[in-house]
């Protein structure tokens, strides 16, 4: 039977919930699944829950350094056996895994949206921005692959979850020396299950209120932006959504103000539902757009705000 | 100090890639190219690097030899040399097979800092970069937004989830560039007749043989027909309601 390693990050003592779904696919796929964590062995409960057979707790100083990380996890991949390594597209996923790749002469599948490791090991995952979809084989000695979160959905699996610590190599090339945490905890834009985005129909920085509200409305979401948006100093890039941002796949997307350029429509076609509310009924936004208003933003939105609160306090 | 900017030529982002009829790879036929919209972020910290530091900026490819086009704007803008590990067949190389020709050719250079964009904008693997520094046992970090370089050491902030990263680091190093780390200039006239004295040289690189297949390319599943639900602020109950019971999203 296969060994499938899969990298766990945790945020704020708790496990990610890309995560999760990754130890999902693992467990989905067959095989005996190892979780690795670093530090921390108090989450071990909920990685059994979904799916982990055992629990490697890399247990170091205490300091970060993906280099030592991708190391570890490599030695733990050779130690054993494991046929497949694998962890959320995520920031901390994307770095590591080429860097594991490396370490076992192995390439690596980048942001997979489907997985199947019965028989020689295929990816599904868009390419060109998603301008094209492509299956991908693998004969690569590991088959190491990050998955895009919010694809793979969340799956009980209770497995026995047996930890066991090791400690972390001492060779550090790179060290994280500070973070400076995102001002009240705000979600990502890629790890929200609702984005609330806006575009130049916004008219300026000082209306982007309009859309903290109605993200705050939904409770769950998180603020993004379009590129002309983000270019003219509005909105910080780090809540770009497209081609040169972040590819987002909400189960709710809401662009707002914003035409729906090509660029734009790569990073946020995946999501579940898509909602566009803009004034001009031929922008291209309508085109992907599952529900459309045709209006003014200035109006819509905060009808939209209330109506969305009145819906969440009824239940 | 040797900087080197690696960068890659791609299929232009307002292009809609049509699928050959092997159905297993992009028609090549009236393709626009441009310089993977990271890479122009690698090419102006090399630059801005060297014109702090000194050294010498050589800018390399892997890749066709039309590749000199870019390879040209970049000596317009201050790189000194430009290099194409020539390889046709450059779109259908995976990850490792990329890194390992990137790799041999920036010990070559011997290169002390390497800028790489954070995911060239065709296949978005984002794993070039960090493939190269672990090959060669280098420090490496990704998806920069700031960065502080002096001699032997390096302090770079990125960009995650949680939050602002920082990073503290030795040389040799690559460094991923992700927007806001900088502004990229344009070329002028004074650059573009300089670069025509400097030279983009083709050499031949050692052949790895690809990990990654592709079996299969296809359009992307059509999205479900949409509808516009109404005009105006009227029409947001009409939307809660299909928000609520047909997409159960709320
Ligand atoms: C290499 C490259 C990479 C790119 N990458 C990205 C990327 O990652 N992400 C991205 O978003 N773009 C990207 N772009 C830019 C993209 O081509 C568009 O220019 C951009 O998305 C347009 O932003 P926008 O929709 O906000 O603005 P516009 O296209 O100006 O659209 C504004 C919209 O607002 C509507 N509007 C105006 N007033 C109102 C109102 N009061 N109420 C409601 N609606 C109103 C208008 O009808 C219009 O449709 C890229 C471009 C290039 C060349
Ligand atoms: N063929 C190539 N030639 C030179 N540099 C490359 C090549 N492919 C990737 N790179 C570099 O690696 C970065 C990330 O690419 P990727 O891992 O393919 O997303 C790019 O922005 C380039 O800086």
């Amino acid at each position: 039977m296969t060994t499938i390693v899969v990298l766990v990050e945790q945020s704020n003592g708790n496990v990610r919930r890309a995560s999760l779904e990754t130890l999902g696919a693992a467990k989905a796929s067959g095989g005996t699944v190892i979780a690795v964590v670093q530090e921390s062995e108090a989450v071990a409960p909920a990685l059994a829950k979904h799916g982990a057979d055992r629990v490697v707790v890399l247990k170091g100083d205490g300091r970060s350094s993906p280099d030592r990380t991708a190391r570890d996890v490599a030695a733990l991949v050779r130690e054993t056996g494991a046929k497949a390594c694998l962890a959320a597209a995520s920031s901390s996923g994307k770095q590591l895994m080429p860097r594991i790749a490396a370490e076992l002469d192995s390439t690596v599948f980048s942001d997979c949206t489907g997985l199947d490791l019965s028989g020689t090991p295929k990816v599904v995952r868009p390419w060109l921005a998603g301008k094209l979809i492509a299956t991908l084989e693998s004969n690569a000695p590991v088959f190491c692959a990050t998955l895009r979160p919010n694809t793979f959905g969340l799956r009980e699996a209770p497995a026995a979850g047996e930890v066991v610590v090791k400690p972390s190599s001492n060779v550090l090339k790179a060290i994280v020396t500070a973070i400076e945490a995102k001002a009240g905890g705000k979600l990502d834009v890629k790890e929200a299950p609702v984005v609330v985005s806006g575009g130049r129909g916004m008219k300026g920085p000082e209306h982007f209120g309009l859309l903290e509200e109605l993200a705050a409305a939904f409770g769950n979401a998180a603020v993004g932006a379009s590129r002309a948006v983000v270019d003219a100093g509005w909105r910080p890039h780090s809540e770009q959504v497209g081609q040169t941002g972040k590819t987002v796949s909400p189960q709710l997307y809401v662009a707002v103000g914003i035409s729906g350029a090509i660029q734009h429509l790569a990073g946020m076609r995946t999501s579940k539902v898509i909602v566009a509310i803009n004034k001009d009924a031929d922008a291209p936004i309508f085109k992907v757009a599952d529900y459309g208003i045709v209006g003014d933003a200035f109006e819509v939105v905060p009808a939209l705000t209330a109506a969305v609160k009145s819906v969440r306090a009824q239940r | 100090m040797n900087i080197v900017a690696c960068v890659k030529r791609v299929p232009v982002t307002e292009a809609t890639p049509k699928i050959a009829a092997d159905g297993k790879s992009v028609d090549a036929s009236g393709v626009e190219y441009m310089l993977s919209f990271y890479d122009d972020l690698a090419i102006e910290e090399a630059i801005r690097t060297k014109e702090k530091l000194g050294g010498e900026v050589t800018v390399l490819t892997l890749g066709p030899s039309e590749a000199s086009k870019e390879l040209r704007d970049a000596l317009a803008k201050g790189a000194d040399k430009a290099v194409i590990l020539k390889d046709a067949n450059f779109g259908a190389r995976d990850a490792r097979a990329t890194a390992k020709a990137l790799a041999k050719k920036l010990q070559e250079l011997n290169a002390r800092v390497v800028f790489m964009g954070r995911v060239a904008t065709d296949r978005d693997n984002a794993a070039v970069g960090a493939y190269v520094a672990t090959l060669l046992g280098w420090s490496c970090v990704t998806d920069v937004v700031k960065l502080e370089l002096a001699a032997d050491t390096g302090k770079a902030c990125r960009e995650t989830e949680d939050g602002v990263e920082t990073v503290e680091f030795s040389l040799p190093a690559v460094i991923t560039c992700d927007k806001g780390l900088n502004e990229p200039r344009y070329s002028n006239l004074k650059g573009i007749m300089a670069a025509k004295k400097k030279s983009v040289d083709e050499v031949a690189f050692e052949d790895v043989a690809n990990q990654q297949a592709v079996a299969k390319l296809e359009p992307p599943p059509a999205r479900k027909e949409g509808r516009v639900v109404g005009q105006g602020a009227a029409a947001v109950p009409a939307l809660i309601d299909a928000l609520r019971n047909e997409a159960k999203v709320l």
